[in-house]
């Protein structure tokens, strides 16, 4: 009797039991290691974590520092074009490749193939590429156009806008597929039925076509928002951070902040900023999304 | 895309159509640009790359640089070449994407078919731990690593692929058993067979295309990972794209840009492989589970 009773009882316990050292894992290595560097941005840890609080003082350094600066003003610049071009190139091609495109599997295979790569590997094609000494520069000036320039990879104000670029490659691809799936899904009798009224094409897309892409208006911004944020090694491969600071972004601010200046106060400082805009972001979106399928 | 799916009803007229081609094969060269580069430049001299002809085909065609950076280029300190590091790779890529797919399994399986209380929440922290800024994460997991004996080997970094792994695994696993019928797993229940019996002889042999989707989605992203092995690896347990960013940014000597070429197709062959092998079961499994985003 008392045996069927176990049994029945670890059938109802089995299930939080399984589930239970993924739910410890998370809990410890992203909430308690979230607490744990928030909780040392508060104190004054240098080259190794250190217990003595120090208030606020971490993080009003890390606003007068220029660095600190130079890094938010390149990630507005970054993440504006990046977000803003990625979902125009993305909404075209996924429009265009909807028009009973002959070879659309191949295309399709062509612009989606970078989101495999790694961006250590985009960063360093790109480098070479768009180095001036061997890259686009001398090509073209070897093809006989002699005052082509193209050095902004070395310049301090261009740097940052060939970071967008190479991310840009990279991530387009991904966005059309996301709006490709969109435009499949909608209902073809509401664009026949427009068309019999004499739409034209562009308002179809207008005033019909676009606005049903909402959803995937709202992917596409929350993720590339998301890698925006995270960009770190597309930096590292691409310039370094340089010329100079000119393309340093919070990302590589606090990894050389934490590992290379021994700042680790500073650099948790800035890592729990960069969780807060990303959560800001983050939370609205996964709270909507998991209300709506319940 | 799922073939079920038709292409839009809207016509266009015939000079709108060359237009709309022109500009899908215009973008197409843009994509194949850097591949291009790559490839070609691979397999030529040094001498011709720096004389001015990166876009043009190889004149002498060599391999050399491919099997100098495969195994004798210098890499750090060591005149290595890039093979050990790709073991490396092998090493924490592997047993990462195995034990993290299969967590996602397990719990994508509790989610949606024993819901308890408070599950949506739980769901929530797992989810949210997919899209935190790693940095946030990066000292107290060197601290971990170290007290666990682990730091700077592959089984440390696998650990810690597995740990911010399985959001994602349990993401995908738990929208596909979602529209599984509840139904199945009832009856099941009735004629008396067990939590992993259900688990084992109903939803897993019909769980082919989702777990093509978390492998792939782990194993290129584990593989592309830079961040956690350029602060976690010591110089013995390097993955690739560490190695491969060393390589490039090494300043001492001529730069060889034919073998960072080279270093750089190695490195992305794995995943591009994978990519082209297997890249529509991706596409039509992430629609089977309807994964938003």
């Amino acid at each position: 009797m008392s045996n069927v009773d176990f049994k029945t009882r670890l059938q109802n316990w089995l299930p939080k039991l399984v589930l239970s050292p993924s739910l410890v894992l998370v809990l410890v290595f992203v909430y308690g290691f979230i607490a744990f560097s928030v909780y040392l941005s508060f104190t004054d840890s240098r080259l190794l974590p250190s217990y003595g609080l120090v208030g606020w003082e971490n993080y009003s350094k890390l606003w007068r520092l220029s660095h600190w600066k130079t890094s938010l003003t390149n990630m507005g610049i970054f993440s504006v074009l990046y977000i803003g071009i990625c979902t125009c190139i993305g909404l075209c091609l996924a429009i265009f490749l909807d028009q009973k495109i002959r070879a659309e599997g191949v295309l399709r295979t062509i612009y989606l193939y970078p989101m495999a790569l790694s961006f250590i590997v985009t960063g360093t094609a790109w480098k070479w590429f768009l180095d001036p000494s061997i890259g686009l520069e001398n090509v073209l000036q070897s093809w006989g156009w002699a005052s082509f320039e193209f050095d902004w990879i070395k310049d301090r104000d261009y740097a940052i806008y060939t970071v967008v670029l190479a991310a840009v490659w990279q991530t387009s691809g991904f966005v059309m597929a996301m709006f490709l799936a969109g435009l499949r899904g909608i209902d073809n009798e509401i664009l026949k039925a427009a068309q019999m009224d004499g739409a034209s094409n562009w308002n179809l897309y207008r005033r019909i076509i676009i606005p049903q892409l909402r959803p995937a208006f709202l992917s596409a911004f929350v993720i590339l928002s998301h890698l925006a944020i995270k960009t770190f090694d597309l930096v590292i491969a691409l310039t370094g951070g340089g010329p100079g600071r000119a393309t340093e972004l919070p990302a590589t601010f606090m990894y050389s902040y934490t590992f290379s200046r021994n700042q680790m106060g500073i650099g948790a400082a800035s890592a729990t900023i960069m969780l807060m805009t990303i959560a800001a972001i983050m939370i609205p979106y996964l709270y909507a999304e998991l209300r709506e399928k319940n | 895309m799922a073939d079920a799916m038709q292409d839009t009803a809207v016509r266009t007229s015939r000079t709108v159509r060359i237009l709309i081609y022109l500009i899908l094969l215009l973008f197409g060269l843009f994509y194949l640009l850097p591949l291009y580069v790559m490839l070609i430049n691979s397999v030529k001299p040094l001498n011709e790359i720096t004389g001015g002809g990166m876009m043009n085909l190889p004149q002498a065609l060599t391999f050399a640089p491919w099997a100098k950076a495969w195994s004798s280029a210098q890499i750090g300190v060591d005149p290595t070449g890039l093979s050990p590091y790709f073991w490396n790779s092998i090493k924490v890529v592997v047993p990462a994407v195995v034990i993290s797919t299969i967590l996602g399994a397990i719990n994508g399986y509790v989610l949606t078919k024993w819901r308890f209380k408070y599950d949506k929440i739980l769901f929530g922290l797992m989810l949210f731990a997919c899209f935190i800024p790693f940095q946030i994460v990066l000292i107290p997991m060197a601290r971990m690593l170290g007290l666990m004996g682990i730091a700077g080997t592959t089984s440390g970094l696998a650990l810690v692929h597995i740990v911010y792994g399985i959001g994602f695994t349990t993401l995908y696993f738990r929208n596909y058993y979602a529209v599984f019928p509840t139904e199945l797993v009832r009856a099941a229940q009735i004629d008396g067979a067990g939590f992993f019996q259900i688990f084992w002889r109903i939803l897993l042999p019909s769980s082919g295309p989702i777990a093509v989707v978390s492998i792939i989605w782990q194993f290129t992203n584990i593989w592309n990972d830079f961040l956690f092995g350029a602060s976690f690896a010591d110089a013995t347990s390097q993955p690739m794209t560490v190695a491969l960013n060393n390589l490039v940014q090494s300043s001492h000597g001529v730069k060889e840009y034919n073998v960072h070429f080279a270093g750089a197709i190695i490195a992305a062959l794995p995943t591009l492989l994978v990519y082209v092998v297997a890249g529509r079961y991706f596409v039509r499994g992430l629609m089977a589970g309807s994964v938003k985003g």
